[in-house]
């Protein structure tokens, strides 16, 4: 188990090195810099502003002290775009929030999305099960674009339940719509992937065993179904995962919750080359980090599995 | 985001067991399939959908990027829905025909869902194939690769590949294809793991046939059960794909137009009451995507032995 | 809350504040109007994006424009109307060849922590914001203020002290210029001039600008800032003029959608957001004293590429005029954008300061004449059924000029059988691919810098560095140079403007309208002011 970690963390860091370059270049491939604008900038005040964030140098020597200054100091350098903060400042403000908005709609999504599962696949073709099909393919359909502005109409404006958007430090009131919005497909796929795994578990031999032995059916479902259920779950989690990252860019924008998803958008549309590899680098690491979490869940779970 | 890959790699055993039950498989599965009630009333849904993109077009009243005048800033008044006017579902916020342009979105949908499966379960078929079938250091590497490309947050990377190059209809499949081919060569690598052991695999490796040939023509056809299932359920998901990628304004060109496109404009008009504007796209949008997910079940389920 | 009422009795300001403590809330009342003032004094607003900088010398946008006013104070202010008023400096003096400027400051004014505002103050301001060390890319506006040695400054060729600009003393500010420019007193409005505090920068660097390290002159403080999310200024007790602030707080929020925006701005949340695209009519029907549009000055319109190497077909006049009749302006300006803007027929905004209009053939024409004119003068050129023209047409993302080349594209072929390929680009690119010539058509927009017509019609010199379409006529060259020294250029201005109508080396569309919708309760709006700049110390809510 432990070399399986060791190897995995080994892989991690080309991989990050291939992510950082593969950026690097596909940046530098863009047309546009982010110093341009409408009105072109007198040459001798661009060569003040290349010089001042090091882009006179050689495409090679950027790329170096890129690197070094990320893995000996941490250091993500200051931001293009704005120019009163450093990457290390807009992550700071920006990664919590999407962390937040994040934790809670992975756990809205996978405590809803298992009970819905387990309860449609225990009552087969019950009201219950064709309700939670329903709910969760109609959750599916549904992108988070047209929820989002719907959630905004209904609670916001004709409700006036709750305050249709802005962050405020993560209160509660704040979160609610957020975490709908993006928990919902995810909920969805997690209650379709668990019923038809709980309706596999529950055809197999020992557990028909357990049951004719005659032992309850919640015990019969606690514990002894519960576990191989959750294992194709559990394989889905990575990329649901990386999808709430990347769907932090929709929250963003309809609720001005200023995570990083709009950061993103922005500096990719600015050519903030520091806040883009920053929040890459970020992405990426958190990616690799996190499935590494479920492989480990996997093998705990699931004792047959050895790496 | 993406079909479950454990949930898909259920139906490897039933291709297994295929080969042991000879060649009614195909047999089975059809017969399996049309008694699957959901599964055949979204295939006629399907058929629809798709004949509606094709042909709705001739019945529209209007060219899909005709704009008239005489409705424009007015929409909230004489833009409605109508069978006089001939605008069947109404017109968009520029005064264009939304029957006419629903159509073409659906068709515009259908093809980027379908074409960015085809290319994801291509190459990831013929990748995972042939990692497979040499396996050892070969093998090792090319998963190695899968795995570090599944570490990438492609999303990113697309984002920024549709912003540097400018959007087109290649460059979203280019992009959606590099995503999505992961999770299939990942698949694809395990069942032929199995495959290769198997007699006729081995007769065709003694008699000399070149392994290029043995992949394509032994290998790549007993993996077509798991493929299908797969694409099927990956076509949904790209046409949500797109239409986040259209919601970014990175979609296809004007006067060119998708589902995902027409439903970002309708979701902002929403709210001062054009709700045609919205609607009928969403309705295509979610008829789509719920047919193609009961068919994909329905042919997971068709082709497992394991009779639910 | 207290709410602090104010008295004034004359301009020169005698002014005797009370506490709240002696009005119960809601009785307040404005000391000019005599309206009722509302007990909850706060200001929330919409920006569609974060500033780049809140930093004096480096903000280079409009909304952070917007922010360092309030929390900074220049030289002089801007009154409802633009008109300037004493802010730091209560007056000014001009030598006689109009090249030295001696500033008097007020000597009660005072940074947030109890410093003097000093002529220091300034000086270092302005050292800094030309110095290379800070690069700003705002720089350029000490040049172009035409202060002594700002060129040299900012190409690093001179140290900063050599700026032409001295403290003779605390109150006494000596700025000496290149040249005279009769407008100068009207650029030290601009955030770059303003002061900042030389302790706080030198003890934090760039962090000074976060809410616990910021000192700042101005009526409000840094209270709070969450870029992308929100920014809040509270009243600065400090001010000079505190007495006369009536709003406590404003809060600026990022709201990246607009019809987001406007949802939020319904649900009570905003005062004051932008009117989304197409949305004007049906808003000011519904809500006629809250939907406000007022010309702002700049101008939208297509170029042409006219470079060598650039299509044939488009090289011919003709073609380019018959495409610039074909264009339905008022079907643009009054269905399609519908918030207030103006048909365009000349580059120029309608609302410049003393520009008249000149006689365009093409504009008292209707728009049946146009359009049978075009189809002559396209089928002249050898272009109709048989040999349809086809062109493409590039605009950057946006909603409105989306609609804008949808609508047009088919005007030209609903009018003459032109093919149009629309191609929209994201914004880096697309200023990329027009600065190269790599387009047939594009769109361009163009804002005052100044409000005179040379603002605009310079972009058609041929050696502007803004004339991406390449027009060049020796002619229009000429007329624009002998404009510059000229005691009445508008006859100038009038023949350029012929000579863009015959040569169509643009299309000249519509003039802009800035449409916002405003609270009910909000007063003390500039509406007046062209140049839309606004002091939150100037408004104030009234009870309803």
């Amino acid at each position: 188990m432990l070399s399986f970690v060791i190897r995995r963390l080994a892989v991690a860091i080309p991989t990050l090195l291939i992510l950082v370059v593969l950026s690097f270049i596909l940046m530098y491939a863009a047309p546009g810099g982010p110093f341009n604008s409408e009105r072109p900038l007198p040459p001798e005040v661009l060569a003040n502003i290349e010089a001042k964030y090091g882009l006179d140098q050689p495409f090679w020597k950027q790329i170096i002290n890129y690197v070094v200054s990320v893995v000996t100091q941490f250091d993500f350098g200051p931001s293009f775009q704005y120019k009163d903060r450093t990457v290390n400042e807009v992550i700071a403000q920006g990664f919590p929030v999407t962390l937040t908005y994040g934790f809670w709609s992975f756990v809205v999504a996978v405590t809803v999305g298992v009970s819905l599962g387990v309860a449609a696949a225990i009552k087969q073709n019950s009201w219950i099960d064709y309700f939670a099909v329903g709910v969760s393919i109609g959750a599916q359909v549904l992108p988070n674009f047209v929820m989002a502005p719907i959630l905004l109409l209904v609670f916001t404006l004709w409700l006036g339940w709750l305050p249709g958007g802005g962050w405020n430090g993560g209160q509660w009131q704040f979160l609610i719509m957020p975490v709908i919005a993006l928990s919902t497909s995810y909920m969805a796929s997690i209650a379709r992937i668990t019923r038809s795994s709980m309706l596999e578990v529950l055809n197999t031999n020992f557990i028909r065993t357990a049951q004719a032995k005659g032992l309850p059916m919640r015990r019969v479902i606690w514990r002894h179904a519960m576990k191989p259920t959750i294992l194709p779950v559990l394989s889905y989690l990575g990329p649901a995962f990386v999808g709430m990252i990347t769907g932090s860019v929709i929250i963003d924008v309809f609720f001005s919750t200023g995570g990083i998803g709009q950061f993103f958008v922005n500096s990719a549309f600015n050519r903030d080359y520091s806040v883009i590899m920053g929040i890459t680098i970020l992405v990426g690491t958190l990616t690799i980090l996190f499935n590494l979490v479920v492989d480990i869940l996997y093998a705990w779970i699931d004792p047959k599995i050895r790496y | 985001m993406f079909p479950n890959r454990a949930a898909v790699e259920g139906i490897g055993d039933a291709a297994q067991l295929a080969e042991v039950k000879g060649r009614s498989l195909w047999a089975d599965a059809r017969i399996r399939f049309f008694r699957n009630r959901a599964a055949v009333i979204s295939l006629v849904m399907l058929g629809l959908v798709a004949a509606f993109a094709l042909f709705g077009g001739m019945f529209a009243q209007y060219e899909p990027d005709f704009v008239n005048f005489s409705l424009i800033g007015s929409n909230a008044y004489l833009g409605v829905p109508s069978l006089e006017t001939g605008h069947y579902f109404g017109t968009d916020s520029n005064g264009r025909d939304l029957f006419a342009r629903t159509a073409m979105g659906t068709g515009i949908s259908l093809m980027v869902g379908i074409v960015g499966a085809l290319v994801a379960v291509i190459v990831g078929t013929l990748y995972g194939a042939t990692a497979g079938y040499y396996g050892g250091r070969v093998d090792g590497i090319m998963m190695r690769i899968v795995d570090v490309l599944m570490s990438i947050p492609f999303m990113f990377v697309l984002i920024l590949m549709l912003v540097i190059f400018g959007r087109s209809i290649f460059m979203l499949f280019l992009g959606i294809g590099l995503i999505s081919w992961l999770d299939m060569a990942r698949i694809a690598r395990g069942q032929t793991l199995t495959i290769k052991n198997k007699e006729f695999v081995e007769v065709a490796v003694a008699t000399g046939v070149r392994p290029s040939k043995i992949i394509l023509r032994h290998i790549v056809p007993n993996l077509l059960g798991i493929v299908i299932v797969y694409a099927t359920l990956l076509v949904p998901n790209m046409i949500i794909f797109e239409s986040f990628i259209s919601f970014l304004g990175l979609g296809v060109q004007e006067p060119a137009t998708s589902l995902g496109a027409l439903i970002n404009e309708g979701s902002r008009t929403m709210q001062f009451g054009y709700m045609w504007q919205i609607s009928f796209p969403l309705f295509f949008f979610v008829v789509t995507i719920f047919a193609f997910f009961f068919v994909g079940d329905g042919l997971r389920d068709a082709l497992d032995p394991k009779d639910r | 809350m207290t709410l602090r009422t104010r008295l004034l009795a004359t301009t020169s300001a005698v002014l005797i504040a009370t506490t709240g403590a002696l009005y119960a809330d809601g009785h307040a009342t404005h000391p000019e109007t005599g309206e009722t003032l509302a007990s909850d004094q706060s200001f929330t607003y919409r920006v569609g994006d974060e500033s780049p900088s809140i930093d004096p010398g480096l903000v280079e946008d409009v909304d952070g424009a917007d922010v360092v006013r309030d929390l900074f104070e220049g030289l002089y202010n801007q009154d409802a109307a633009g008109n300037l008023i004493p802010g730091v400096a209560l007056s000014h003096e001009m030598s006689e060849d109009g090249l030295v400027y001696t500033f008097t400051l007020r000597d009660n004014a005072k940074w947030s922590n109890g410093d003097p505002v000093t002529a220091g103050d300034f000086v270092y301001a302005w050292q800094r914001a030309a110095s290379p060390e800070l690069a700003s890319p705002y720089s350029w506006y000490m040049d172009l203020m035409s202060i002594e040695n700002g060129g040299a400054v900012i190409a690093g060729d001179m140290d900063p002290s050599e700026l032409g600009v001295t403290a003779v003393d605390d109150v006494t500010l000596e700025v000496r210029l290149t040249q005279p420019l009769p407008y100068f007193p009207q650029m030290v409005t601009h955030g770059t001039t303003f002061p900042v505090h030389q302790a706080t920068i030198e003890e934090h660097g760039s962090d000074w600008v976060l809410p616990e390290n910021m000192v700042s002159n101005g009526a409000y403080v840094l209270s709070e800032f969450v870029p992308q999310e929100r920014l809040v200024r509270t009243r600065n007790p400090m001010y000079w003029d505190n007495e006369n602030t009536i709003l406590e707080t404003v809060t600026k929020l990022v709201i990246t959608d607009e019809n987001v925006a406007l949802t939020r701005y319904l649900a009570g949340e905003l005062d004051r957001t932008d009117i989304p695209a197409g949305q004007f009519p049906r808003l000011s029907a519904e809500f006629p004293d809250q939907a406000n549009s007022v010309p702002q000055a700049c101008s939208y319109y297509y170029m042409f590429n006219l470079r060598d190497g650039a299509p044939e077909e488009l090289q011919d006049p003709n073609v380019r005029k018959a495409l610039s009749l074909a264009v339905d302006r008022d079907v643009i300006a009054e269905n399609v954008l519908a918030a207030g803007q103006k048909p365009a027929y000349t580059f120029t905004h309608w609302a410049t300061a003393g520009f008249e209009t000149p006689d365009i053939p093409m504009a008292t024409m209707t728009q049946a004449e146009r359009n049978e004119m075009a189809q002559e003068l396209l089928t002249e050129a050898g272009y109709g059924s048989d040999n349809p023209l086809s062109i493409d047409l590039v605009y950057n993302t946006d909603d409105s000029h989306r609609s804008v080349a949808i609508a047009i594209s088919q005007m030209w072929k609903q009018t003459l059988g032109v093919e149009t390929t629309l191609a929209n680009q994201e914004w880096q690119t697309f200023l990329e691919a027009r600065g190269n010539g790599d387009f047939d058509v594009a769109r361009g927009g163009w804002c005052a810098d100044y409000n005179e017509a040379s603002t605009f019609l310079d972009l058609m010199q041929s050696e502007s560095g803004y004339n991406d379409s390449k027009y060049n006529n020796p002619e229009v060259d000429a007329l624009l140079a002998e404009a510059k020294t000229s005691d009445n250029p508008q006859a100038n201005y009038d023949r350029v403007e012929e000579f863009i109508a015959q040569d169509t080396p643009i299309i000249p569309i519509y003039h802009y309208a800035a449409d916002y919708m405003y609270a009910t309760d909000l007063e003390g709006w500039p509406y007046e002011n062209f140049e839309q700049n606004w002091y939150s110390k100037d408004l104030y809510k009234i009870a309803e």
